[in-house]
């Protein structure tokens, strides 16, 4: 449901690029994810299995190069990987953070086009 | 008020409205398809890596951030009313509009999937109030908010409430351009809500800890409640009211006013 949305406005970056490029086709298309993103990997997948064909799109390879969540503790100043959720405690000190670093990416990293 | 690139589909020739007991039909035709290569055919062929790094997201926060703009250079405060279904937006804004429609000029968005019957609750005299049913969309977006403000005809409107769609989860990440994000919680939900539901409770200004006058009889413990507030939410305000005995809701309708002094 959440996903579609993310792969239309995906496709519609891509499909600006292939302009922007005067390309014809799009071999490959990666995408930047962050685990706090809220984003199923396989509700993505099929959205663009759904999207894809009968574009400039068809049969391009979706890669998604996922981002860990890091956090910042601002007590002791160090940075450390907040994998789930987000009550992060700093695992040297105890306090809870909200400061998250990286993880909430969302992103069209880059095309493959041809 | 904004100028926006379709990528979907448009309908093939001119369609003119329907009258009483006519049918129109609607055909969202192709576009003019070019022909391809059989897909996936790329062998041997070199290709060309473009590094993009633009966030997917962009489209709401884009028209979000000229809602925003337009919001400001009108004189409106826009308030973004979030919560699950049933805390009670509605009632809440049925009973604040009865409050302050005669001092303050306000409009009224809301959001639903189906049925105008929000719409129906809080309608006023004052008050013009349009309802957007979204079909399936679970979250009003800035670009369903932009249209309907579009719709409120009130040259000297000060408070535009947005009644969002009841859903705990997909409202958090879509910035409507409002002024203030108020997340209700009910005294019949259960204490633990605000863990359950971080990204919405952590994007509120405000939170409305409503129907106090139930929470004896659920056994609704506040401290508690209050507790998980101040661990996902420091950031919000809190106020506790009954929007059926009244209790608690002169401080939210002075919280209101004050947005405009």
């Amino acid at each position: 449901m959440h996903e579609l949305g993310i792969a239309q406005s995906a496709l519609g970056l891509v499909l600006d690029q292939l302009r922007a490029h005067a390309a014809t086709r799009v071999a490959g298309i990666t995408l930047r994810i962050g685990s706090l993103a809220g984003v199923d990997e396989e509700s993505l997948r099929f959205a663009f299995s759904t999207l894809l064909p009968g574009t400039a799109a068809e049969g391009a390879q979706v890669t998604i190069e996922a981002v860990e969540a890091r956090a910042h503790c601002a007590a002791c100043g160090i940075e450390f990987p907040a994998s789930d959720g987000f009550l992060f405690a700093c695992p040297q000190c105890g306090e809870f953070s909200g400061d998250v670093r990286q993880g909430r990416e969302l992103d069209l990293a880059r095309v493959e086009l041809v | 008020m904004h100028m926006h690139h379709h990528h979907g589909k448009t309908p093939t020739g001119p369609v003119a409205p329907a009258k009483p007991g006519d049918l129109v039909v609607i055909d969202l035709g192709d576009d003019e398809r070019p022909t391809y290569p059989p897909p996936g055919d790329f062998g041997g062929v070199q290709f060309q890596q473009v590094e993009v790094n633009l966030p997917l997201l962009g489209e709401n926060q884009r028209l979000a951030t000229e809602n925003r703009a337009h919001f400001q250079a009108h004189g409106v405060k826009a308030v973004n009313l979030v919560s699950g279904p049933g805390a009670g937006k509605t009632t809440l804004l049925a009973r604040t509009l009865q409050a302050l429609a005669e001092e303050i000029p306000c409009g009224v968005l809301v959001g639903d999937l189906e049925t105008d019957a929000d719409a129906r609750r809080l309608r006023h005299p004052k008050v013009p109030v349009a309802q957007i049913t979204t079909g399936s969309a679970c979250h009003l977006d800035a670009h369903m908010v932009g249209h309907g403000f579009e719709a409120l005809d009130s040259p000297g409107m000060r408070l535009l409430f947005i009644e969002n769609v009841g859903n705990l989860v997909c409202p958090a990440e879509f910035d409507l351009g409002e002024s203030v994000r108020v997340g209700l919680f009910s005294c019949t939900d259960g204490e633990d809500k605000p863990l359950k539901y971080p990204p919405l409770y952590k994007s509120v200004h405000v939170v409305l800890l409503t129907k106090t006058d139930l929470a004896e009889a659920a056994g609704f413990d506040r401290a508690l409640a209050r507790e998980n507030l101040a661990k996902i939410a420091p950031q919000a305000r809190v106020f506790e009211l009954s929007s059926k005995t009244g209790e608690g809701f002169e401080a939210w309708l002075d919280f209101l006013r004050g947005l405009l002094a």
